[in-house]
């Protein structure tokens, strides 16, 4: 097996946190007996119900309708009844139209779904089709409609694939499952991508931490020459889109601009297997891998749960809540989202369920900078950090957008390595919303 | 549980175990050895010296932050630090009053007057090395030999630069590199400096940058200085404070650049003006001006080498 490592400039080391789990084989979970499903679980327009309080749903029908390009459409993930359409709290923050659906515990499966052929007789724009048909958003935890980046604007032509495997969020371990259990899923889901787009040349990216999982995909794509296995440097943040691009193919995404830009389209391994899922059985996106770990729950597990499950049902599945209960993150510790409720449904982009003790989600008191620089060594967008949080305390916006905060990715490497415990990356992050807040505002007085 | 409160706030939720505490803690363990050696050549006096200047220096620390009613904070070790530093560059002969007004100097002065920790705009100790020594210049030079029969001695460097002539021979190479010479308290001993930087290299408190271009200017600079003589070169190196500064004050955070550039350029820009004062400055060591010069110039140098951004390319189609 000759597989090359390859990186990128700056980052850091979180501890990995994933003994709990790395060896854990994917259980199913119990199906729920209501589903709370989101019309919102993608970045995009939400969707529009197309199903009535009262109606009869069947497992994998469609019952929200995307609205625009960018969206996504979302299916019921059991059989039964719809029984309410109202706002609920979802992890992505505030509420959103859900539909909530009691299941029949039948999983009695919709008519639609049948396998759409074999790969070698589907178009490229048919797979598209199928992509966005089956509701496929990205997995990694941004949820971007997948049919999406599979369109990049005229002029640009895409020759290469990237699928992210290098999961480098600590504690998550669900993609290293799905490579270690399912890598032919893997395998076949970027053989279709790349068809659909017409590209001759795919890799695919594991951080070195996982050297089973590299071996697993190395073998299942032994077949396939247009695919690399690559291994990456165990290193946060390994798996940013565009640290990827750059440590498998030295091309540096533009400032401001996209992937396709430097040729290349990246998908999370989770996104191609449902890929394989939609084209060889017709499934559309209605389950996927979650982990849930960390030290406020007593039996850590990789289950494949039901999208519209709640957080509640799941971490009942694991024994449930220790007695030192702290934060409850949806994604992982250095990007995730903390929640305030268990009342949220599990989501496409829901990679993990991270449950940090009391002591663990205790807040640093913030001292003076030392000036140390380790936020500048980490930065892997080689920005400041320093100065552009020292900007945003101070209101200057100006110059925290000629210091380029708008490209900084928000992979939170510089408060995570502060000693000073100084919250380095939310003030960016106000910066950045204070400076897009100003370029909205000039541009509606333009359109006048 | 219904009842339970969760804590929310914005990501990251982990935090590494770095803390500044962490960070000085490192430095007073790597400046121990040459606290040892300075003990072992100098006698109990130079003990007594560093204990007066880290009394005074937290004690400053404390009484000028209760006064502008700033929270204190001297459990962060970083008057500890200042305090071994200011003991470190007075000769062992040095009045423990002289000591105390350095280091309170040097805290209430140079580093609280300007924000505290992160904010002196130069190293604290060196500053008050250079107003000492302009206070009082014969008590900042009284140099003794090592060893419990001490005498009246200069430094190596003033031998070698003819200035002072006492009839002593210089010192070898050897006793440079041990610290058997006269001079500062924490000066004198290059290899135990050495072993000290290398710690705060390890445990990535400081990186090579600052510490490989000052010496190795000094070194490239004597060599051309002195007329291609390697023996003067290497004598440099050892001599005076320079391991001393290089790898403890001219890597001082608040003080010094971020970027890795800038921190190159720091320690290139010590190094000449060290050499350029050494031979044929007024005065026979330099170590400590070039790093205050440096320090003053360091938010410029900041500004010009700020790293080139990911994705600072031309578009491409």
């Amino acid at each position: 097996m000759n597989i090359r490592t390859l990186t990128f400039k700056g980052g850091t080391h979180p501890p990995h946190s994933k003994k709990a789990t790395e060896k854990l084989l994917v259980e199913k979970a119990n199906s729920p007996r209501v589903i709370v499903i989101p019309m919102q679980q993608h970045i995009g327009a939400p969707c529009e119900p197309i199903v009535k309080v009262g109606d009869e749903v069947k497992l994998g029908q469609k019952i929200g309708e995307a609205k625009g390009f960018v969206s996504s459409p979302v299916h019921s993930s059991v059989s039964g009844k719809v029984v309410a359409i109202e706002a609920r709290l979802y992890s992505g923050g505030g509420k959103v139209t859900c539909i909530v659906i009691e299941s029949d515990m039948e999983d009695t499966l919709y008519e639609g779904i049948v396998p759409k052929g074999r790969l070698e007789q589907l178009s490229a724009d048919h797979i598209k089709t199928i992509i966005k048909e089956a509701g496929i958003v990205g997995m990694g935890g941004a949820a971007f409609p997948t049919h999406v980046k599979l369109s990049p604007p005229p002029g640009k032509k895409v020759d290469t694939i990237v699928l992210n495997g290098a999961e480098c969020e600590p504690y998550l371990t669900s993609d290293h499952r799905l490579m270690l259990e399912h890598p032919e899923k893997v395998v076949f889901g970027l053989q279709a991508l790349m068809k659909s787009m017409g590209v001759s040349k795919g890799y695919i990216g594991i951080e070195n931490n996982k050297p089973d999982a590299i071996e697993a995909l190395f073998n299942a794509a032994k077949a396939a020459p247009e695919i690399e296995v690559v291994g990456l440097r165990t290193k946060y943040p390994q798996g940013a889109e565009k640290q990827l691009i750059y440590a498998c193919t030295k091309r540096q995404v533009p400032s401001g601009g996209l992937p396709a830009d430097v040729g290349v389209v990246v998908n999370n391994v989770g996104t191609a297997a449902v890929i394989a899922d939609a084209i060889r059985t017709g499934m559309p996106l209605v389950e996927r891998i979650v982990t849930i770990t960390g030290k406020g729950v007593k039996t850590p597990k990789n289950l494949l749960v039901k999208i519209g499950t709640s957080f509640r049902d799941v971490i009942e599945q694991c024994g449930g809540l220790t007695d030192s209960i702290g934060k409850i993150i949806s994604g992982g510790p250095m990007m995730g989202i903390a929640q305030f409720s268990l009342d949220v449904p599990v989501v496409k982009g829901t990679s993990g369920i991270l449950i940090l003790s009391e002591a663990e989600a205790r807040l640093p008191e913030p001292s003076n900078c030392i000036r140390c620089g380790k936020c500048v060594d980490v930065c892997p967008i080689n920005l400041m950090p320093i100065n552009l949080s020292a900007y945003a305390l101070q209101d200057k916006f100006e110059q925290a957008e000629s210091h380029h905060a708008l490209d900084c990715i928000e992979c939170g490497s510089c408060s995570f390595v502060c000693p000073a415990k100084r919250p380095l990356v939310d003030s960016i992050r106000v910066a950045k919303r204070e400076i897009m807040a100003k370029r909205r505002k000039s541009q509606l007085a333009q359109n006048k | 549980m219904e009842s339970r409160k969760y804590v929310v706030s914005s990501s990251p939720h982990i935090r590494s175990g770095e803390s500044t505490k962490r960070i000085m803690l490192d430095v007073v363990i790597a400046l121990l050895p040459a606290l040892i050696a300075g003990v072992w050549y100098f006698g109990l006096n130079a003990l007594l010296i560093t204990i007066v200047a880290v009394l005074s220096a937290v004690a400053a620390e404390a009484a000028m932050q209760s006064i502008m009613k700033r929270p204190i904070t001297v459990n962060d070790l970083s008057a500890v630090v200042t305090g071994i530093l200011v003991a470190f560059n007075v000769p062992p002969t040095a009045p423990l009053w002289m000591v105390s007004i350095g280091s309170i100097f040097a805290i209430a002065i140079v580093k609280q007057c300007f924000g505290g920790v992160g904010h002196n705009f130069i190293n604290p100790a060196l500053a008050a090395r250079a107003m000492l020594l302009a206070s009082w210049p014969q008590k900042m030079t009284a140099w003794i030999t090592p060893g419990i029969d001490a005498i009246t001695t200069t430094t190596p460097l003033a031998l070698a630069k003819g200035t002072e002539v006492v009839g002593q021979p210089l010192p070898s190479i050897m006793d440079l590199f041990v610290g058997n010479v006269g001079g500062c308290i924490g000066e004198t001993s290059a290899a135990l400096l050495l072993l000290g930087g290398l710690y705060l290299m390890l445990r990535g408190v400081i990186n090579y940058r600052v510490p490989a271009s000052f010496i190795g200017t000094v070194g490239i600079l004597a060599f051309l200085f002195s007329g291609l003589d390697m023996n003067m070169a290497v004598y440099h190196i050892f001599a005076g404070g320079l391991f001393l500064g290089a790898f403890f004050m001219a890597t001082d955070y608040s003080s010094s650049p971020m970027t890795a550039k800038g921190q190159i350029i720091m320690g290139i820009g010590c190094g000449v003006i060290t050499a350029v004062i050494r031979f044929y400055g007024g005065y026979p060591e330099g170590v400590s001006y070039s790093i205050l010069l440096m320090n003053v110039a360091t938010p410029l140098i900041d500004r010009y080498t700020m790293p080139k951004k990911f994705g600072e390319v031309k578009k491409s189609a």
